[in-house]
């Protein structure tokens, strides 16, 4: 009798707890998605749009989306071939370690043949790297043929933000989504993949 | 102290163990009678507690954790309200003297033996304070909203990044916007004002408790429960009143003095207290030229460059920490204090405070090719001083420990 008891309390009391936790995920739900972004700053999250025709070959803009800096290059024909020299410097020439939006399109990564997008944060702790489009001896790259380096890390890209080997940066710095309306880009959205 | 007078105190001592207490945690509460100055500074660690408390809830009253406001909120305490900056600065420097005095508090644990058997959970509940201390003082350091704010906590919540799989939405989580926003500050500010002093709080009892429970060490790391009078007192100790908390006013006096020149004379700390691009607003597009973090946090940092390689990176700084927990099961040696344990002990230990401190430099200035490698050789040296301390502790010559203090 005393035997047949104790087996029924330890099975009630081995029921009784696995009710009682199974409750903890639901408590924990709002208290954990809470800390999304709220409605609010999604909203605020959305597309800008900036006019590129003005700007002179060679030049680099920053535009900010969801107030992060958003770099917008318009290449010169010179430094759209140098891509080539540097290819051997890469880690991941086709970016093909990251959800490339553009693969394939141009060389830029973009959706235009000219322009370049790309998110002007490093990958590796978030800073943002500087444009140095000049083709020219640096003090962290004797053989330097222009483009992005990040003052907090070493980290260094190409001139369309492709990582170089034997840096701190994982990964190439990604493009956003982004279309073109004649002059007008659009950063934050893409119709076509929407 | 038996014989209270008072009706009141009667009333109240039969329905909460107050003399009971008193007697045994502080008043007879015995100590070793003999130890050095290092023992100090657990005292001074639970003053500057106290003085960032108060101090503390006095900011929350002026302070607006909103993003528009919350720059100007602290140039507004600094400026408008009265004694307004006297209560800050004495926050910022009490953040710096807190982790002062703790990393002397620990730094005494490993040259005297502090985390030895039975002393095991007293030094793992102070690795956990250590850890909460550095959240806390992180959370801390981001609600100003300056620059340095901005970009330090953009490092710091970037490293989440690198955990595999769930590292972006895990950023995304934690900050709550797609930049460090004032939503960011405003939860960093919950946790930090909040949830952490809980915390902290809840472990600091825990570490006294225990540390009562199993007794004060000493810098001979003689065990004083061996040799006990009639009443089981240990022979080599003494009552804490007087003899200890005399001791311990004369410390927090001079202490107490060189917290206030400090914070009335070099509040900023040469940039290393409080960094001069925090005199900036966040601007979320330009980075500074230098990013470091204040000085307490520099040796990990120096860690986190020495890596080439973000996880990586990542899993140095965490292990530098997380190794801390495991000493007591690393330390093979049959001597507790270092002057009785070997020569390889002494030598070890001496390296690891250099290459601490030189690490703690290196954290500070920007990275040139032969730093990056000094960096390398002093994380090698931070984890070889745990890594091989059960061999060499094992295999010493030890001398014998007296049985007396």
């Amino acid at each position: 009798m005393q035997e047949k008891d104790n087996t029924r309390r330890k099975v009630l009391i081995g029921l009784t707890t696995a009710v009682s936790l199974s409750g903890i995920p639901f408590a924990a739900t709002p208290f954990i998605a809470s800390w999304n972004p709220s409605a609010r700053a999604k909203a605020a999250g959305a597309s800008v749009k900036v006019d590129v025709s003005k700007m002179q070959y060679g030049q680099q803009i920053q535009v900010a989306w969801r107030k992060q800096p958003v770099f917008v290059i318009r290449h010169t024909k010179e430094s759209l071939k140098g891509l080539e020299a540097t290819l051997s410097k890469l880690r991941d020439p086709n970016s093909e370690d990251i959800d490339e939006l553009y693969r394939g399109q141009n060389l830029t990564r973009s959706k235009s043949s000219e322009y370049t997008v790309i998110a002007g944060v490093c990958t590796h702790l978030g800073c943002s790297p500087k444009y140095h489009p000049e083709v020219e001896p640096k003090p962290w790259d004797a053989s330097w043929a222009g483009g992005f380096f990040c003052p907090c890390h070493g980290s260094m890209f190409d001139m369309v933000g492709r990582v170089f080997k034997g840096v701190p940066a994982p990964t190439n710095l990604p493009v956003p989504p982004h279309f073109f309306n004649g002059s007008i880009l659009t950063i934050g959205e893409d119709e076509e993949l929407a | 102290m038996s014989e209270m007078p008072g009706k009141l105190f009667g009333w109240l001592n039969s329905r909460l163990p107050i003399l009971n207490t008193y007697e045994r945690h502080l008043s007879k509460h015995p100590v070793p009678s003999k130890v050095n100055f290092w023992y100090l500074f657990g005292a001074l660690a639970s003053v500057v507690l106290i003085i960032q408390i108060i101090s503390g809830i006095w900011l929350i009253m002026p302070y607006s954790n909103t993003e528009e406001e919350a720059f100007s909120s602290i140039e507004y305490i600094m400026r408008d309200v009265d004694y307004g900056w006297v209560i800050r600065y004495m926050h910022t420097t009490g953040a710096s003297m807190f982790f002062a005095v703790v990393y002397l508090h620990m730094f005494r644990g490993l040259l005297y033996g502090s985390y030895q058997k039975p002393k095991e959970l007293v030094w793992i509940f102070g690795c956990a304070i250590y850890l909460a201390m550095m959240a806390e003082g992180f959370l801390g350091y981001v609600l100003p909203y300056g620059q340095m704010s901005y970009w330090g906590a953009q490092v710091i919540i970037s490293l989440f990044g690198a955990i595999p799989y769930i590292g972006d939405s895990l950023e995304l989580w934690v900050r709550g916007d797609y930049y460090i926003s004032g939503i960011t500050v405003s939860r960093f500010f919950a946790l930090h004002v909040v949830a952490l002093p809980l915390v902290l709080i809840a472990l600091v009892f825990l570490h006294l408790v225990a540390l009562h429970e199993v007794g004060a060490g000493n810098p001979e790391g003689v065990d004083i429960e061996e040799f006990l009078d009639d009443d089981g007192i240990p022979l080599d100790s003494v009552p804490f009143f007087p003899y200890k908390v005399l001791n311990a006013f004369v410390a927090i006096g001079v202490f107490m003095t060189v917290f206030a020149i400090i914070m009335f004379f070099f509040p900023e700390g040469g940039g290393y207290f409080i960094e001069m691009a925090n005199f900036e607003k966040a601007n979320p597009l330009v980075t500074p030229e230098h990013i470091a973090p204040v000085w307490y946090y520099s040796p990990y940092y120096a860690m986190l460059r020495a890596v080439p390689d973000k996880l990586g990176g990542l899993i140095i700084m965490g292990s530098a920490v997380a190794i801390l927990f495991v000493v007591p099961w690393l330390d093979n040696s049959k001597a507790a204090s270092i002057r009785y344990k070997g020569i390889y002990s002494k030598i070890a230990l001496a390296l690891f405070a250099i290459s601490f401190l030189t690490l703690g430099y290196l954290g500070t200035v920007g990275v040139t090719e032969v730093r990056k490698t000094m960096s390398v050789i002093c994380t090698f040296i931070y984890f070889a001083f745990f890594l091989l301390m059960p061999i060499y502790t094992k295999f010493e010559q030890t001398k014998e420990v007296p049985k007396r203090l």
